[in-house]
């Protein structure tokens, strides 16, 4: 459902929605050559239900009354539109940049048309503005944003009095990609390549939720057993990127040996991958109107796999020193986990439902939803999600073989390219938690893609999770949540 | 000074400066290997120093002498405890150098000097790990001292020497209490001054978890492999000590090349017994909270206090 509406009505219908259980999944702006156009997005689940607002802003003084009051996640969209599009919120009260790199040129908005060819790096834009902890014995510990390990880049800035963390921010954004930009004027079918690189480890995730996005826009109908092959190898993705996070963590208080194995299953799994689809990470098997795989996944293989797993997960548990490590550290409460608009198992770990598969379904009759069995939002609970996650798709994905009985995939009928002006949206659970795609196409070429990974969500979790816990257990805290840098960063 | 003495002095320094990296090296194998990798091979240690060894010496802006001379004192003092502590043969070159005190004080002396060293670099980083550093230290050096005096007590002398060849002179004191008691003490301290899990994670690359790592951060090339090599070699000298104060048997007590000669393989097969069984443990270990850490050593001086009431109760 669309609702065009003036920036004066939005506060009223933003707050009515709110009201209803709908959250705010996707805020964008949109340059449409003579005005700006600003597109919320909310979304409430069982049954499905999407709401779109739009609002036509004037492209000489486009203003928009902020959001940031009724919704944390609405005040971080409002600053992403700000920096990109030059749509300034009226009364938010953090008006600073978000998105726009700190060598930017102030006033130069990349999303807009006429916009022209990147500028040279300036003078920074004034300082950045960390927020100083002052008392006796109280130092600061700057971290990053080049780190020692294989990880993207992201400042780190702890006030810590003695080993406890009193305050924490993040510094991200380092390394805008251009990446909505580069979707403008692709065709319908080949945004998809894009769309599985924009987070190396989310790439059926991002994929399909692009698809789902063409799909709904161009009224396409995809097959049922081409959903079931998007669902298995949305659930592969899941899997292999869980288990690696079950290693890291072990491997983060030094019981490497789990690490070791868990690195050996994962190996498992990513051959497993390219046996499926030709590809280790899982790529070129989705695309726009179905869903096609080289052979379907050997259950056999994936029972022994989730044994394996299963015996990790005792092990590290069953060792007194690692339980104590993740008991209890860095919780992220159910109302911060809430009110911060979380998404995934990060969510579903501090007690929330979240769960595109069960809210947004595209394939109905999954399984039901799982009741984890520790959610108090601490270490442990996010440890005890994944892999509670991990036994359940592997039984999700045995359960699809049978119904697909050896049939490899499905696509929709060569559909005949509608014309005119049109938009549809993409709601996937990607393993890291719902990643939402908002495509607008105009004669079968893409205008505008907007993408939103739940790292966008999640990342201001972590340091809310860090506050008294102390620096040593950071790696461990961070790991728990492992955000994608640039799912975050587009 | 005797003859013995003075071929301990020759004999010793070299085998711990040539092995204490062999040590290191059989220790990572020993693990890798445990945990299903191939591993880099024994010598990989070795490889790495004469690679450091050949870099030009770089030091931060704005670090002093301090930070300088820190490896120098950290190596010197390490250098000069396989000199005179009994490790290959019972008579040392400066017996009242081979006293418990001096050579507890010269290890902490190392420790300090690179705690400085850290604090010189100004970072957050080396900050940090010093203060970790000499937190850990301040628990470990008690422990240290009650534990070998409990086995000194009853020689009447706290010469390690006069220990040691007490310890051969009468075996049955090996399984006394106050032997086990303060082996078990002394193997906590070990692992804690060591770095090794679970108090200290030598192979981790997450800086802000470090203790030893973090301190030493900001070296590089040549004063990084002093500082390896220095780490290296107090490992070999704590399991040294260790293996020759409880499991005394093999060292030289007299001056002649086939008791050196055993001495010598003796300590080899000791020390990388113990290596290789500190390392299998470590496999099966994880690191400990950083605030659990002193419990463990509250734990560990508890038992050195109690090895030495056992030695005047049970003496």
């Amino acid at each position: 459902m669309t609702r065009m509406i003036t920036p004066d009505e939005l506060p009223v219908q933003a707050e009515s929605l709110l009201g209803q259980g709908f959250r705010l999944a996707l805020a964008a702006g949109h340059d449409d050559g003579d005005r700006l156009r600003a597109v919320y997005l909310f979304t409430a689940p069982s049954p499905d239900r999407r709401v779109e607002l739009h609002v036509p802003l004037d492209l000489a003084a486009p203003c928009v009354p902020s959001l940031a009051h009724l919704s944390f996640p609405a005040g971080r969209f409002e600053r992403e539109m700000h920096d990109l599009f030059g749509i300034v919120p009226t009364g938010h009260p953090l008006p600073q940049r978000l998105v726009r790199h700190f060598h930017w040129p102030a006033g130069w908005h990349p999303m807009r048309r006429d916009v022209g060819a990147p500028p040279e790096f300036g003078d920074v834009d004034g300082p950045f503005p960390f927020r100083t902890v002052e008392g006796p014995g109280v130092y600061e510990i700057p971290v990053g944003p080049v780190h020692a390990g294989m990880i993207g880049p992201g400042h780190f800035r702890f006030s810590v009095v003695g080993e406890t963390v009193l305050n924490l921010k993040a510094r991200l954004w380092f390394v805008h990609r251009g990446l909505e930009k580069l979707f403008q004027g692709r065709s319908s079918e080949s945004g998809i390549e894009l769309a599985e690189r924009v987070s190396g480890d989310t790439s059926v995730g991002h994929a399909l939720a692009h698809c789902l996005a063409v799909e709904d826009a161009l009224g396409i109908a995809v097959p049922p057993d081409a959903q079931r092959v998007r669902a298995i190898l949305l659930e592969l993705e899941r899997v292999y990127n869980h288990i690696a996070d079950i290693g890291a963590l072990c491997n983060d208080v030094a019981y490497g040996i789990l690490n070791s194995h868990a690195q050996r299953v994962r190996e498992n799994l990513l051959r497993l991958n390219d046996s499926v689809t030709g590809h280790r990470l899982l790529r070129g098997a989705v695309h726009v109107g179905g869903a096609a795989l080289t052979s379907l996944p050997d259950t056999d293989r994936l029972a022994a796999i989730g044994a394996d797993v299963a015996e990790i997960v005792a092990l590290a548990l069953g060792n007194s020193v690692v339980a104590d490590r993740f008991t209890g550290t860095a919780v992220l409460s159910h109302d911060q986990a809430a009110d911060l608009g979380t998404l995934g198992y990060v969510a579903r770990a501090s007690g929330l439902t979240v769960d595109a598969r069960h809210d947004h379904p595209f394939l109905p009759g999954q399984h039901p939803r799982r009741e984890h069995s520790r959610t108090t939002g601490d270490v442990l609970s996010r440890f005890l999600v994944r892999a509670e996650e991990i036994a359940d798709s592997i039984a999700l994905v045995t359960d699809l073989v049978t119904t697909l009985d050896d049939r490899l995939g499905a696509s929709a009928e060569d559909p005949v390219a509608p014309s005119g002006t049109r938009s549809g949206v993409g709601i996937v659970e990607g393993w890291r938690g719902t990643v939402v795609h908002r495509a607008e196409l105009a004669d079968g070429r893409l205008t505008r893609v907007k993408i939103v990974d739940p790292s966008f969500f999640n990342w201001p979790a972590l340091p809310v999770a860090m506050t008294d816990t102390i620096v040593p257990d950071f790696p461990l805290a961070n790991k728990s949540f492992n955000l994608s840098y640039a799912g975050n960063d587009l | 000074m005797t003859a013995l003495g003075l071929a301990g002095a020759v004999v010793q320094p070299v085998l711990i400066v040539a092995g204490a990296p062999v040590l290191v090296g059989v220790m990572r194998q020993v693990r890798a290997r445990l945990e299903g990798r191939a591993g880099p091979g024994i010598r990989q240690p070795w490889r790495d120093l004469r690679k450091l060894f050949g870099k030009e010496r770089i030091a931060p802006r704005g670090t002093s002498e301090v930070f300088r001379v820190a490896p120098l004192v950290l190596v010197a003092t390490t250098l000069v405890i396989t000199v005179v502590a009994p490790f290959v043969t019972v008579a040392s070159v400066l017996n009242p150098v081979a006293d418990l005190f001096v050579v507890v004080a010269l290890l902490a002396v190392g420790a300090v000097a690179l705690a400085l060293a850290g604090l010189d670099t100004g970072t957050a980083f080396g900050g940090m790990g010093a203060s970790r550093e000499v937190t850990i230290l301040a628990l470990v050096e008690p422990t240290l001292l009650v534990a070998i005096l409990a086995l000194s007590a009853r020689v009447g002398s706290t010469n390690l020497g006069d220990v040691v060849s007490s310890m051969v002179r009468e075996p049955s004191r090996v399984i006394s209490p106050v032997s086990l008691l303060a082996a078990v003490a002394l193997v906590i301290a070990t692992v804690a001054e060591n770095g090794r899990i679970p108090v200290d994670n030598p192979s981790t690359h997450l800086e802000l978890t470090m203790v030893h790592e973090a301190m030493v951060l900001e070296y590089a090339g040549p004063d990084l492999a002093l500082v390896e090599l220095a780490s290296a070699m107090r490992l070999s000298v704590f399991l040294g000590l260790l293996a020759n104060l409880f499991v005394p048997w093999g060292i030289a007590t007299t001056a002649t090349p086939a008791a050196l000669l055993a001495g010598v393989l003796a300590l080899v097969l000791k020390v990388g017994v113990l290596g290789a069984a500190l390392a299998a443990a470590e496999v099966f270990l994880a690191k400990l909270r950083l605030f659990r850490v002193p419990e463990l050593l509250a734990g560990s001086f508890l038992l050195s206090l109690l090895a030495v009431a056992a030695s005047y109760f049970l003496a």
